[in-house]
């Protein structure tokens, strides 16, 4: 084992935390609104729509991330011609807003399904309960369910961030320099695989056990009325 | 889109894309029986009552499920034939650069990550077989190996089941990110097509539809044994 190494190569992957976070949180911020409407169309009665948000489901769930990733950033350029018609080329040519929309897209799928099982986990007494109190469907969606399916859904949800904060090393193949691309350039430099994947290692342990502390916290003061060591049961 | 490009033969990439999604999926399997043979060891390891190995079962679970597969991948190709040739050298006098088949490295990359998922879920499994199957393996003062093999394993992997499933799934899609290795997989075969033909859209999107089509059919193959494993349970 080569200390120097480890040292040497605290820095470079520390500065490269910041392009991991990013990628990570704000995928998470979108896929985590598009899953909503996602998950209420699965939901929704009117089958054409159920079965497009099923199939988008599928699709995103039974692809690798990698393949979705390059499906984007390099099959866009099959498409120069007429993404540059509509203006949206100068998007597409960025590896940053090919990775996000890929990222995104993928924990969109992913959330969905959790939030969807959340909210098929509310008893129908709390929808009647609202129709009862006169609330606009809207308000009911909103002010009544959604904060418990929510609820439900957080452990499942606090693994899916943690996922995507693993999920966003596939970023450093379309170029960008995250904690894993800069791993890999240090690798290929001092030929120290061992010494380098201790620190990169334990940079994504260190930020997964804050993440789930985070989220662990999170459940605790969202169950905060519930007697001491109840779980929720319906 | 011109897929005239998808045919096979001489013209068309077809065959060659076909011949990848058989690779990717010889890798899967062989990475997956060996995630099932890793997860039942290190299922026991965090279960015995002898605290380090304890500690090296949660040790291994922590740390390879913590990190993202692709460093995971790095630090075994990489790594691997490093320590391969420092034991040529070291302790056969063998002066070389030793290297693995790429598909060895690929499979040992991918079943270190998905044994991880297994571990945990056959763990579960086990800790989910009734306390008095254990007891009722005693009263007929079975032996400790009978009892795991004969009584508790045979119940535990029915209960494991829809779990390892799941591991299936993301061991398949995690043997995508082989092809950074250079491994002609269904991924490296589309790149290489999409260098030929400039038409990568085309490409990767078949290359999604090849992972499809193996998730689809061995999530009905799943079905089928799942119910098939539930017939002596009554409901």
């Amino acid at each position: 084992m080569d200390l120097t190494t480890m040292q040497d190569s605290i820095l470079p992957l520390l500065s490269a935390l910041p392009n991991t976070l990013m990628l990570t949180f704000v995928s998470v911020f979108i896929g985590f609104c598009l899953a909503i409407p996602f998950a209420l169309g699965r939901l929704s009665k009117n089958k054409l729509i159920a079965q497009a948000c099923y199939a988008y489901v599928y699709f995103f769930r039974s692809t690798p991330l990698l393949v979705q990733i390059f499906l984007i950033y390099y099959g866009s350029g099959q498409f120069v011609k007429a993404l540059e018609a509509v203006g949206l080329w100068h998007f597409f040519r960025e590896p940053w807003f090919c990775a996000i929309l890929a990222l995104s897209l993928n924990t969109a799928a992913y959330v969905c399904e959790i939030i969807r099982g959340g909210i098929l986990s509310i008893p129908k007494g709390q929808w009647e309960a609202g129709q009862v109190l006169g609330l606009s469907r809207f308000d009911l969606f909103v002010q009544v369910i959604f904060p418990q399916a929510f609820r439900q859904a957080l452990p499942a949800y606090g693994n899916e961030v943690i996922i995507m904060v693993k999920a966003s090393s596939l970023a450093s193949t379309i170029t960008i320099l995250e904690v894993t691309g800069v791993a890999e350039k240090l690798i290929a430099e001092t030929f120290q695989p061992l010494e380098i994947f201790i620190v990169a290692g334990s940079i994504y342990l260190s930020l997964n056990f804050v993440l789930s502390q985070l989220f662990h916290l999170l459940e605790k003061r969202l169950n905060r009325y519930l007697p001491h060591g109840a779980t929720r049961t319906n | 889109m011109d897929l005239t490009f998808l045919s096979f033969g001489s013209l068309g990439w077809g065959d060659e894309m076909l011949k990848g999604g058989l690779m990717t999926f010889a890798v899967a399997f062989c990475a997956y029986i060996l995630a099932i043979i890793v997860g039942l060891v290190f299922a026991f390891l965090k279960l015995s009552k002898f605290m380090p190995l304890r500690f090296i079962g949660n040790f291994y679970t922590v740390v390879f499920r913590g990190v993202p597969e692709l460093l995971i991948i790095y630090l075994v190709f990489f790594g691997g034939e490093l320590l391969l040739s420092k034991i040529a050298n070291g302790v056969f006098g063998y002066d070389g650069y030793v290297s693995l088949p790429l598909f060895v490295t690929g499979v040992f990359c991918i079943a270190l990550g998905a044994g991880a998922f297994c571990t945990e879920v056959i763990r579960g499994a086990i800790l989910a077989v009734p306390k008095g199957q254990h007891e009722a393996a005693d009263a007929l003062s079975l032996s400790k190996w009978s009892k795991a093999f004969d009584v508790v394993l045979p119940q535990a992997l029915r209960i494991a089941l829809p779990g390892l499933a799941n591991v299936w799934q993301i061991t398949l899609k995690e043997t995508a990110l082989i092809s950074v290795i250079g491994l002609v997989e269904v991924m490296r075969s589309a790149k290489i097509a999409s260098g030929a033909t400039h038409q990568p859209f085309t490409f990767y999107l078949f290359a999604a539809v090849i992972f499809l089509l193996i998730t689809s059919i061995s999530n009905r193959g799943f079905k089928k044994v799942e119910t098939w494993s539930q017939k002596g349970v009554r409901s």
